[in-house]
């Protein structure tokens, strides 16, 4: 009896304390994704709906500018995490010697810009990039090139300014993860490789990268819904453009929804895209985390 | 040996490029404070006398104490409703553990992962229907409840000694005295941590205020920042100097508190 009430309370306690954060979540999250899918198919202008069925799925298909969005969103997705997974690694690495001498100062340098809010490096980034900016006085002096490169106005070089500044953003932050990972590792395995002879480049493509791989895993999923939610940045230094250039998925749909001829209900099918891709996503990193479970 | 000292060399090398990459927008956002736009857009490089007119057009553009109050305003409340909403939940998750509990906090997990712009159309109808736009409630509730922070709370709650809880208990403390008065003191470390990733956000917010916030009055630095980088012909002497008020909060807590700030980033992973 004494057990039961004792258990009781147990019950109650743990409902009251998770219970504000739950109601919460679910009047803020679950209940506007539920409501997003209804949402998605209606047809009308503005807040104003009515059921239209899947003609905002046959739009989906016919919507070149959201094929436009995902390349986009893959392009930056694909050439700018790998870059900056690689330089965090080698960052971290090269401080993660001990006899490596000013590594406070390395490591608060590398670590500066995560502490920036994204407008304001966004502006900053559009100041240094603009078309007789430092950057293109700098590489005409020193005669890298010519002519000045038009950043902002090329959609080519616009995707260039993107994925720097946010590689410059978001490096330090990846590398705090592997510095903090690497301290993790047992020395005495570089010191046996150091002994057999295993030169540095093999250290660490064949020690230091699978150790990290759970880490690595870790910031790439980070950096997944980073990219997909990448919004911020394009806004400011470009407006998504030249000629679409760089509109994202985030953009897409705050367009869709703010500024073109409001669409709320198409705007949610597009959301609901999103949640697709995440939802593949995450099945696709479970079975990564699965297998890995398995193999050790 | 010459071979391991080019290598050094080569390290050293190295990583001081990357730290004036890094820095360096730094010291262009500080000296651009100081100069004319059309200085700074011929990219001059030194500082100028620029400062206190950048200043009075910043002034007369905006409302830069009620601009600064708004963001402050807007930060301070949503750090301290979400750290009290997610450490509750964070300890009530770990601490009184039960199947269907641990069930939704599988499913908040996978949550995680979902991106805000999935959420902001029907959050801003939501918004809309409530009659909350353009209101600070409006901005600040729907983040009160991070899956993330809820998450670092349980993570950092495994580490908290269970016999704390037990010794209370038969001193006859009630549950909400032992996480008032036991847990939350002995957890002080994980709130600075936390308090810093929130407060940062918040103070960094920029989708959702510019979805919800429509009035001069009622806009956050960053807002402001952003419409003055969108005019026409931006000043970028203005612009670069509201950057280096919105940036030197955030800076002085990384300066002043450096050992949680990397620790709150990294919270999540331990």
């Amino acid at each position: 009896m004494a057990q039961t009430r004792l258990d009781r309370s147990e019950q109650v306690n743990g409902w009251a304390f998770v219970m504000p954060a739950l109601v919460l979540l679910g009047i803020f999250m679950i209940y506007p994704i539920i409501w997003s899918l209804w949402m998605s198919f209606q047809v009308g202008r503005g807040a104003n709906f009515s059921f239209g069925g899947l003609a905002n799925i046959q739009r989906l298909a016919n919507d070149a500018l959201l094929i436009k969005a995902l390349t986009n969103t893959c392009i930056f997705f694909f050439i700018q995490v790998p870059i900056m997974i690689v330089l965090a690694l080698l960052f971290a690495v090269a401080l993660n010697d001990p006899t490596l001498r000013f590594r406070g100062l390395f490591r608060t340098a590398l670590f500066l810009p995560c502490v920036t809010s994204l407008i304001a490096y966004s502006s900053l980034f559009k100041s240094m990039f603009s078309a007789d900016g430092i950057i293109n006085q700098t590489l005409l002096t020193l005669h890298v090139i010519g002519t000045p490169i038009p950043w902002l106005s090329d959609p080519f070089w616009a995707r260039v300014v993107i994925i720097t500044a946010i590689t410059w953003r978001w490096t330090g932050y990846n590398m705090i993860f592997y510095l903090a990972a690497l301290q993790n590792v047992d020395k005495s395995i570089y010191e046996a490789a150091r002994i057999d002879g295993v030169p540095a480049w093999a250290r660490f493509t064949r020690i230091t990268i699978p150790m990290l791989k759970p880490v690595i895993l870790f910031t790439t999923i980070l950096s997944t819904i980073g990219t997909l939610q990448l919004f911020d940045e394009v806004n400011n230094i470009t407006q998504g453009g030249p000629g679409n250039a760089t509109l994202t998925l985030s953009m897409y749909i705050y367009n869709l929804t703010f500024r073109m001829m409001p669409s709320f209900g198409y705007s949610a099918t597009v959301s609901w895209v999103i949640v697709v891709i995440v939802a593949i996503l995450s099945f696709i990193q479970f079975m990564i985390a699965r297998d890995r479970r398995r193999a050790s | 040996m010459s071979f391991a000292l080019l290598r050094r060399g080569g390290v050293y090398v190295f990583l001081s490029i990357a730290t004036f990459l890094s820095v360096f927008p730094f010291y262009w956002m500080a000296v651009g404070a100081t100069n004319q736009s059309p200085d700074i857009v011929r990219g001059k490089l030194g500082f100028g006398g620029n400062l206190l007119v950048n200043f009075q057009h910043l002034m007369t553009q905006v409302d830069l104490p009620r601009v600064f109050g708004n963001s402050f305003f807007i930060a301070v409340v949503s750090t301290l409703l979400t750290l009290i909403v997610s450490s509750l939940a964070g300890y009530g998750f770990e601490m009184f553990r039960s199947r269907i509990r641990e069930r939704i906090f599988q499913l908040l997990l996978l949550l995680l992962s979902i991106p805000f712009a999935a959420l902001m159309v029907p959050l801003f109808v939501m918004i809309s229907r409530a009659q909350l736009n353009n209101t600070f409630t409006a901005v600040i509730l729907p983040g009160i409840a991070s899956i993330f922070i809820v998450f670092y709370f349980r993570q950092a709650t495994k580490a908290f000694p269970r016999e704390l809880r037990d010794a209370a208990r038969v001193d006859g403390l009630k549950e909400w005295q032992i996480f008032l008065f036991v847990y939350m003191p002995t957890m002080r470390s994980t709130y600075a941590a936390a308090t810093i990733i929130v407060f940062m956000n918040a103070w960094n917010n920029y989708l959702w205020p510019l979805i919800v916030l429509q009035t001069p009055d009622n806009k956050t630095i960053t807002l402001v920042i952003s419409t003055l980088t969108a005019a026409y012909t931006p000043d970028y002497g203005v612009i670069l100097l509201a950057t280096v008020l919105a940036t030197a909060p955030t800076l002085v807590i990384f300066f002043v508190l450096q050992r949680q700030f990397v620790q709150g980033m990294l919270g999540a992973v331990k």
